[in-house]
């Protein structure tokens, strides 16, 4: 890339061309990845509509397929993801002050935990398959309406609320899935020494994306596992 | 935001006043800069061969490539409506079957909305401007600008596919529970390459928003912003909430196909309205990512050629943030007879009325702007005029929509076909050829033949009116949309929509030809043919890679053209 022609004084070698100074690079980036978490949440946001809806409509159904879902499972998978939230931040701290070997544990850790959160999902879904609650020609769901006994469930709308599970912890873990890649490439690149106390903002960044896909995970769980779980 | 001074400011203040006086200078003096001009390295021929386009960086350089890719989809999408129009020639259904007449207008409708409208003027003018005009040296994010035309060619190559394959029948809209479980054609694969443009429009719009608050040269405050940056400004942010809304509403489509989840389907209990709230939600918005920017065109091309500032620049400005705002609260007026509450339609309804406010405020000031000015009628100006005139005409046959009763008469007829094609073909389209037009020396830095612009220019809007006003007329008598045959009586009204059809046709083609032939036998144009105002004009045609020699430190106000010389008359009227 040629370089300007005004000369920049003592450039740092991760200044791109055509930001004057790192400080305006380091808001501009920010501000960008705020602005993509807002698409995100819009993302989101079209099927948390969805399901507030057929929430309202099918409560019963809803509430008694929500007690099919592995609430053990669930909360450690909470606990799994809140800390590695906390791991990211000390990654930053550590980066923030010039601390390597700290950076990449904690990065290290974080990882450890996202792919721990994805297979704990993956024992869920399995369990799920095995009992046909997976939409589609073969799905069936026993059960009946919490608290009444005699008042057997709507086949067709437990099938919408495991339409949504699906689709929603679906899109939660392919955003887990990229956040694993995108640590990956943080770590070597921590590993080899690049994020300084000058200049860390994709680890900043980063973190806030997984911030992010924490955050809908948090609102995630007490929707669709907690909906009445009163016996 | 602070603008601090960065390279040496003063200096550049004079280039500024150097590049004024040369825009009035006589002949020689211009004509000697011209050839300095023309010798000076610049975007275009710092670098040669195909790699230095496919792996640019250069703002510039990714907008000429969506100038090549936008052109070809226009065309394609041209071709879909040139069939649509024969087949609509004759009452009876003759030259396609019913199944093919489906096709055509759904990919008319995807490609041209997708694949052209809402990448037209962001993605080419706005690219290739937006740094331009703020004095920056390129966008924020310039790698994640050419990952955005990268997205846009894969969606486009999906979508070509999905039409040399099979095609898709469902509408532009996919309504369901037709998309989801009827259609035997190909939903998921139309639908994944419109989600994945989606991306590619959102990163554009996220670049312009950052670029527009991180990176304008000192002295540019939000108030002295051309407006033509205030609306990519408002477009962006409709980019950026309502794109990822109707990404999700695809993907629960394609997997309602694909995994047979029941969210949009009735006999399981789920909610074929919700699909069209959803989206709505982005698809009437969208319809101001295509408009808003076509409004920041003509909002920079008056003010040139009638030598005035621009009347009303705050209210111009907020007019934009207020369509954006209000344009994402109005998308149940779609819906009037789809079955939603009495009371949530006229509440709907009556946010709809409020959207005419802040389009007519923008109407009023362009009208004022010329008021007393000296108007010179130069092809970008025609473009501008014939934009005015035929968005008022759109947008106020939108209000006719807007009320219940009218709508619940005109739903799904022609009246709705013309609407609608006034304001995306008749506003956008005229808007992003007048804005060609008004920077196409500063793109190419050469000149286009003014003749044969105005003859265009005035072949767009005859043909335009032609092919749709009937239209209008025809929707009223109550000929339904999306038919391949009708009765005989509509028949005469239909012959003269395709006749008009074919000179549009025309009036499109002509531009890419001269624009062409301009490339290697157009004048060599100035920095600043048209006397304009507005840091663009301050630089070489075409730019240099970097934009600027030195950062520019802007002291004055938009639109000053009280301080700045017309060009000879010679120039414009050539």
């Amino acid at each position: 890339m040629p370089d300007s022609p005004i000369a920049v004084e003592h450039h740092n070698p991760e200044l791109r061309h055509h930001f004057a100074d790192m400080e305006q690079q380091r808001e501009a980036s920010s501000l960008g990845m705020w602005l993509f978490l807002a698409t995100e949440v819009m993302f989101f946001g079209g099927m948390f509509c969805a399901y507030l809806i057929y929430r309202y409509w099918y409560f019963p159904d809803f509430a008694a397929a929500s007690k099919s879902l592995d609430i053990t499972l669930g909360t450690v998978n909470t606990a799994v993801l809140i800390c590695s939230s906390l791991t990211v931040v000390l990654a930053v701290r550590a980066a923030q002050l010039g601390k390597r070997h700290e950076q990449v544990v904690y990065l290290a850790l974080t990882l450890v935990l996202g792919l721990a959160f994805l297979g704990i999902k993956g024992i869920e879904w399995t369990s799920k398959f095995r009992e046909h609650h997976i939409p589609g020609a073969s799905f069936h769901f026993e059960g009946a309406v919490p608290g009444h006994p005699d008042h057997p469930i709507d086949q067709q709308h437990a099938q919408i609320f495991f339409s949504l599970y699906f689709a929603m912890t679906g899109m939660h873990a392919l955003h887990m899935v990229i956040g694993v890649g995108i640590f990956s490439y943080l770590l070597y690149h921590a590993w080899k020494g690049r994020y300084t106390p000058e200049y860390h903002t994709p680890l900043e960044n980063s973190g806030l994306y997984w911030h992010f896909v924490d955050i809908i995970w948090i609102y995630l769980f007490p929707l669709l596992y907690l909906i009445d779980r009163k016996k | 935001m602070k603008p601090e001074p960065r390279g040496s400011g003063r200096r550049a203040g004079d280039d500024y006043s150097v590049g004024r006086e040369t825009a009035g200078t006589e002949g020689a003096i211009a004509m000697a800069t011209a050839a300095i001009t023309a010798e000076r390295e610049n975007y275009l021929n710092q670098e040669y061969g195909i790699k230095s386009w496919l792996l640019t960086v250069d703002h510039k350089r990714i907008a000429l490539l969506y100038l090549l890719s936008i052109t070809f989809f226009f065309f394609i999408g041209g071709f879909f409506a040139l069939l649509i129009r024969l087949e609509l020639l004759t009452p009876a259904g003759d030259l396609v079957q019913a199944d093919t007449y489906n096709k055509l207008f759904t990919m008319h409708g995807q490609v041209m909305i997708f694949f052209f409208l809402i990448p037209s003027i962001p993605a080419v003018l706005g690219n290739f401007l937006v740094p331009l005009m703020i004095g920056a040296r390129d966008l924020a994010f310039p790698r994640i600008n050419l990952l955005s035309w990268y997205l846009y060619i894969i969606a486009g190559i999906m979508m070509l596919h999905c039409m040399l394959t099979g095609g898709v029948d469902t509408g532009w809209t996919f309504y369901t529970p037709f998309s989801t479980a009827f259609s035997n054609t190909k939903v998921i694969e139309a639908g994944l390459a419109i989600f994945v443009s989606g991306f590619s429009s959102i990163l554009t719009g996220l670049n312009f928003v950052v670029t527009i608050h991180r990176m304008r040269a000192p002295g540019m405050t939000w108030n002295r912003l051309p407006l033509f940056i205030w609306a990519h400004y408002a477009t962006s942010i409709i980019q950026l909430l309502g794109t990822p809304v109707i990404a999700v509403t695809l993907v629960l489509v394609v997997l309602e196909r694909a995994f047979h989840l029941g969210i949009f389907d009735p006999t399981r209990g789920g909610d074929p309205i919700l699909f069209q709230h959803l989206f709505w939600f982005y698809s009437h918005p969208a319809v101001y990512i295509m408009i808003l920017p076509s409004m920041g065109v003509v909002t920079e091309i008056v003010p040139c050629f009638t030598r005035k500032r621009i009347f009303g620049y705050k209210f111009v400005a907020m007019s934009s943030i207020g369509i954006a705002v209000l344009g994402f609260l109005v998308w149940a007026h779609h819906m009037f007879v789809a079955g939603i509450s009495l009371y949530a339609a006229l509440i709907f309804s009556m946010l709809s009325y409020l959207v005419a406010v802040p389009s007519a405020i923008k109407v009023f000031n362009w009208t004022a702007t010329m008021y007393k000015g000296s108007i010179t009628f130069a092809t970008p100006m025609l473009y501008a005029f014939g934009f005015i005139g035929l968005f008022l005409m759109g947008g106020l046959t939108g209000l006719f929509l807007a009320a219940l009763g009218i709508d619940v008469h005109v739903t799904d007829t022609y009246f709705v076909v013309a609407h609608f094609h006034y304001i995306m073909v008749g506003g956008a389209v005229m808007g992003y050829l007048g804005g060609m037009h008004f920077w196409w020396p500063k793109i190419s830095g050469r000149m286009y033949p003014e003749a044969l612009g105005k003859l265009a220019a005035l072949l767009v809007f005859v043909g335009f009116n032609l092919t749709f006003f009937p239209q209008f007329i025809l929707g009223y008598l109550g000929m339904p949309r999306r038919y391949w045959q009708y009765p005989p009586e509509f028949q005469v009204l239909n012959v003269l929509s395709t006749a008009g059809s074919t000179v549009l046709a025309v009036g499109y083609v002509l531009p890419m030809l001269y624009f062409l032939w301009s490339m290697r036998y157009g004048k060599i144009a100035p920095a600043n043919p048209w006397g304009a105002a507005g840091l663009e004009w301050t630089t070489t045609s075409p730019p240099p890679t970097f934009n600027f020699d030195h950062t520019p430190v802007v002291d004055w106000e938009a639109y000053d053209y009280e301080n700045i010389p017309a060009p000879e008359e010679a120039r414009v009227a050539g």
